[in-house]
């Protein structure tokens, strides 16, 4: 479902007398519908850009990634965007919303940028932010004001509405108590089993055990000669 | 997904003397999208929409529209009259400054129900209720239907700029800092007004402003513009997020955080 090869990434700094930072050469990876993939190193080692470029928030150098059958390294922005609404899915670690939007608008919303009927996309909604412990009573007001754990819930709530044959999950558990922890990894292995492809970054051991099939190394990714 | 443009702009330019305004735009507007062109003072991103909306006359290049009937037509190659209905139909123009865009001493009924009679409306009461709706829609009450915009605030007269710019259903808005000069929480319930009706009313827009976190919230695309010329383009986040230009990358590490 999702397949990586050869991916390079340069940051090329213009307003510091043009420095070039290669932060990544030859990264390839693959992972079938319903497995989950891990990615581990330290911090700073790429594992975030690796994601975003997966999700053609940063621009590759060179290589290819395909989802689904679209190279997201090529592809136009309308094609991106066709494949971001229906095919690749993005819990990202901060949830980022029009103010004053209500919470359960902000959850459905995914649904009804498919085409899913409100009533529909409301019961799924309402379903979600019931799991994962958000009050009623905040339902209708805009997450804006929320704590940080309850921001990430409606994130990942979210981010598990519409069904996407393919996921990329950055820290879904971080912040979270042990309660909220399992319904997150319900929610995975429920993803897992219906088919979706997942690339994670879990700082949590015990999750990325549980979820993960397989642990990739970006360190691996690294350009040689560089620290 | 369609393979047709709504709007196809090739080489698009347009001089002021020797002065470039804008020169060399080419770009695609496909249905349902939303573009933003960012860019500071005198970029040159006013002219360019000006331009495409035919509000000014262009020195060069070509402003398709795909239009119901004939399919992609220069609109610089219409006759006057198609132009101006077009203008009245397809297409919307939200101006900066709400007073630009409204009659100021006509009521806010009149203000919506003028564009309606533009195209063919005729029955009071249906012009009166179709008002009455999209009033409602821009959360104005319908008890206000009856005032001038001059007893509006600055947010109020905006939301009926909108109303009266959407109430024929058209398929492009051009809108022109749209939230400029609004204090931020009435910004807020533009923008979430503005996405409501986007996603509903499946339209196509180009947005102009100067300001970053608008075009984040609301643009699928951006293109950055300095001097006249485009000088990078793509999805918003990409571009906002991992910028290549180097006056890009200035211009995204010069907004203040919050």
């Amino acid at each position: 479902m999702i397949k990586i090869e050869n991916v390079s990434k340069t940051f090329t700094l213009h307003n510091q007398s043009s420095a070039v930072i290669r932060v990544m050469e030859g990264a390839s990876l693959a992972v079938d519908p319903g497995e989950c993939v891990a990615l581990i190193g330290n911090s700073g080692a790429g594992k975030s850009t690796l994601m975003r470029m997966i999700y053609g928030n940063y621009l590759a150098a060179s290589g290819s990634i395909m989802v689904g059958d679209l190279d997201v390294a090529q592809a136009e922005p309308r094609q991106i965007i066709a494949l971001r609404r229906r095919t690749l899915g993005y819990v990202s670690q901060f949830l980022r919303v029009v103010p004053r939007v209500p919470t359960i608008d902000v959850v459905a919303e995914p649904l009804l940028s498919v085409g899913v009927d409100r009533g529909t996309a409301m019961a799924r909604a309402q379903d979600l932010l019931t799991r994962l412990n958000i009050p009623q009573t905040l339902w209708t007001l805009s997450p804006t004001t929320f704590s940080g754990g309850e921001q990430q819930r409606v994130n990942i709530a979210r981010g598990f509405a519409h069904i996407y044959p393919a996921m990329l999950l950055d820290e879904p558990t971080a912040s979270l108590d042990a309660m909220n922890r399992e319904t997150v990894l319900s929610l995975i292995e429920e993803a897992k089993s219906r088919g979706a492809a997942i690339i994670g970054i879990f700082h949590d051991k015990p999750a990325r055990d549980r979820v993960a099939d397989r642990e990739v190394d970006v360190s691996a990714f690294t350009p040689k000669g560089q620290a | 997904m369609t393979d047709t443009p709504l709007l196809r702009i090739r080489n698009l330019a347009k001089f002021y003397g020797g002065r470039i305004g804008c020169t060399d735009v080419s770009f695609d507007l496909y249905p349902g999208e939303v573009m933003g062109i960012v860019g500071e003072s005198g970029s040159g991103k006013s002219t360019l929409l000006n331009a495409m909306a035919g509000h000014i006359e262009p020195d060069g290049g070509e402003v398709l529209f795909n239009t119901r009937t004939d399919g992609l037509r220069d609109t610089r190659q219409m006759s006057e009259p198609e132009r101006r209905m077009l203008a009245r139909t397809d297409w919307a123009f939200v101006h900066q400054h709400a007073r630009d865009g409204l009659r100021m001493s006509v009521s806010a009924g009149g203000n919506v129900g003028e564009r309606l009679m533009a195209v063919g409306a005729r029955r009071y009461d249906t012009v009166r209720a179709q008002a009455i709706d999209w009033l409602g829609r821009v959360e104005i009450t319908e008890d206000r239907i009856d005032d001038r915009p001059t007893a509006f605030s600055g947010g109020m007269q905006q939301r009926l700029q909108i109303a009266r710019n959407l109430v024929t259903g058209p398929r492009l808005v051009f809108m022109d800092e749209p939230t400029g000069g609004l204090d931020v929480s009435v910004q807020a319930r533009l923008l979430d007004l503005l996405r409501g009706l986007v996603r509903e009313m499946g339209l196509s827009a180009i947005i102009v402003t100067h300001d970053l976190a608008v075009v984040r919230l609301l643009a699928d695309r951006l293109m950055v513009m300095k001097s006249g010329h485009v000088v990078e383009s793509g999805l918003t986040d990409q571009v906002l997020d991992d910028p290549q230009h180097s006056y890009t990358q200035l211009l995204v590490s010069s907004v203040l955080q919050v």
